[in-house]
């Protein structure tokens, strides 16, 4: 059984992946993966990106409370 | 009673470290000694021990009794003194460990920080981990190894470390079979992700190795258990109680979220001191890697680690923010030491690193 591929919000922090998915840069390639579980940041300060590197803590980076995904 | 010339005599290597005082004197020469013919040397120890545990006032900077604990732990997790592995359930050394730990246990009870506690839910648990870890002190001595630290003070940074880091993840492994359900889940994937996702290579333990191999270090492990001073092998010590009696896994899991969540920033100006020096991927791979690992795992670990724990069991909430605090404090105490010491032009360690020249290292 392949399970399908989740990405899940935290709350004020990044977006985690699990599964199977290909992360693609803007010219279509793909991104390196060396984890199984991985963190995409959406607060927009990582140095790593795709990825998140913790830096939305120093910034005070605040998801919506409200939001549907937080 | 066994006589001497029944029990074939067998040779154990000498541990590549010195005692402390009389209590690790009596340990060690215990240890090389095969389990039945030990009897004197328990008595000795018992004895030492008594006196010392007495005595102590402040067991946390205590050489004797934190490198007494240390080589203990060592019997359950192995490559720290080569003897009878029958040591590890010796009831004298079992009963030796547990007079130590209540000792350790109450000292840091008294003196770490306990936080006010948030509800039981996990995102209030998540967000009280955070907040608590935002105050942490430890970036400036991120900042001084990013920005001032010599060669030699490099070595000794890893040499710090690598009581802890040549055995990365082991301490709250430890944890895994004593949690349950979702707490349990999330332990095993920031575990599986420590020891390398089914790649030995990967294993952070090993990425150290090479980084240390990568300074002209001595990468096996306790080979500089004489250097550092007893408040790194408290730190040490403090995982491995937390992790070893299952009364206190909440601690433990406030203690990996809150090393999670003051991992991925330090390690970037770790990283960053290790390429003003010059160093290659080879070394630095380590730190960058752990910026990437723990901005998940501090995720998981805060919420769906210890969230869900103090959920599932609300009476643990209170000993998962003191295990959080108390990673702070330690460590804290440990980083301060080393800042200390490098600020006023001394060496960090107890016994410096001794024989390298710094030509042609790197
Ligand atoms: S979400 Fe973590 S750095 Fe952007």
């Amino acid at each position: 059984m392949v399970e399908r591929a989740s990405i899940e919000a935290y709350v004020d922090g990044p977006l985690l992946v699990r599964g199977d998915v290909d992360i693609l840069d803007k010219n279509g390639h793909p991104v390196e993966r060396t984890r199984a579980t991985v963190a995409l940041c959406r607060c927009g300060v990582s140095a790593i990106k795709p990825f998140c590197d913790g830096t939305h803590k120093a910034v005070h980076f605040k998801t919506d409370p409200d939001g549907p995904v937080s | 009673m066994y006589s001497p010339e029944l029990v074939r005599p067998v040779r154990f290597i000498a541990p590549p470290f010195t005692d402390r005082g009389q209590v690790s004197r009596h340990l060690l020469h215990a240890l090389a000694t095969p389990v039945a013919l030990a009897d004197d040397e328990l008595e000795s120890f018992q004895a030492a021990l008594a006196s010392a545990l007495a005595s102590t006032t402040d067991i946390v900077r205590d050489d004797d009794l934190q490198l007494t604990l240390f080589v203990l732990y060592g019997l359950a997790y192995g490559s720290v003194v080569d003897c009878d592995e029958r040591w590890e359930w010796n009831t004298a050394l079992i009963a030796g460990r547990a007079s130590i730990e209540s000792h350790f246990e109450e000292h840091l009870r008294a003196v770490v920080p306990q936080p006010e506690l948030p509800a039981s839910t996990a995102e209030a648990v998540a967000a009280a981990l955070f907040e608590l870890t935002s105050h942490e002190t430890g970036p400036s001595l991120a900042r001084f190894l990013a920005k001032k630290a010599t060669v030699e003070q490099l070595r000794e940074f890893l040499v710090q470390r690598s009581i802890y880091t040549l055995k990365e993840a082991d301490p709250h492994s430890w944890a895994i079979p004593r949690l349950t359900g979702r707490p349990k889940a999330a332990l095993v994937e920031i575990q599986a992700d420590e020891y390398g996702g089914g790649r030995p290579e990967r294993m952070h333990a090993a990425i150290f190795a090479r980084t240390m191999r990568g300074l002209g270090l001595d990468s096996r492990y306790a080979a500089y258990v004489d250097n550092v001073p007893a408040v790194t092998l408290a730190s040490m010590n403090m995982m491995s109680m937390f992790g070893l009696n299952r009364r206190l896994r909440g601690a433990i899991v406030g203690h990996l979220a809150a090393f999670e969540m003051t991992s991925s920033i330090p390690n970037r100006h770790y990283g960053n001191g290790f390429r003003r020096l010059d160093f290659g991927p080879d070394v630095t791979l380590y730190f960058d890697e752990h910026v990437e690992a723990d901005a998940v795992h501090e995720q998981i670990a805060g919420r769906d680690l210890a969230g869900a724990l103090a959920e599932d069991q609300p009476t643990l909430l209170a000993d998962i923010m003191f295990g959080a605090s108390a990673c702070l404090t330690v460590d804290g105490w440990a980083s301060e030491t080393i800042l200390e010491a490098w600020t006023s032009h001394r060496s960090s360690l107890r016994v410096p690193l001794q024989g390298f020249s710094e030509t042609g290292m790197r």
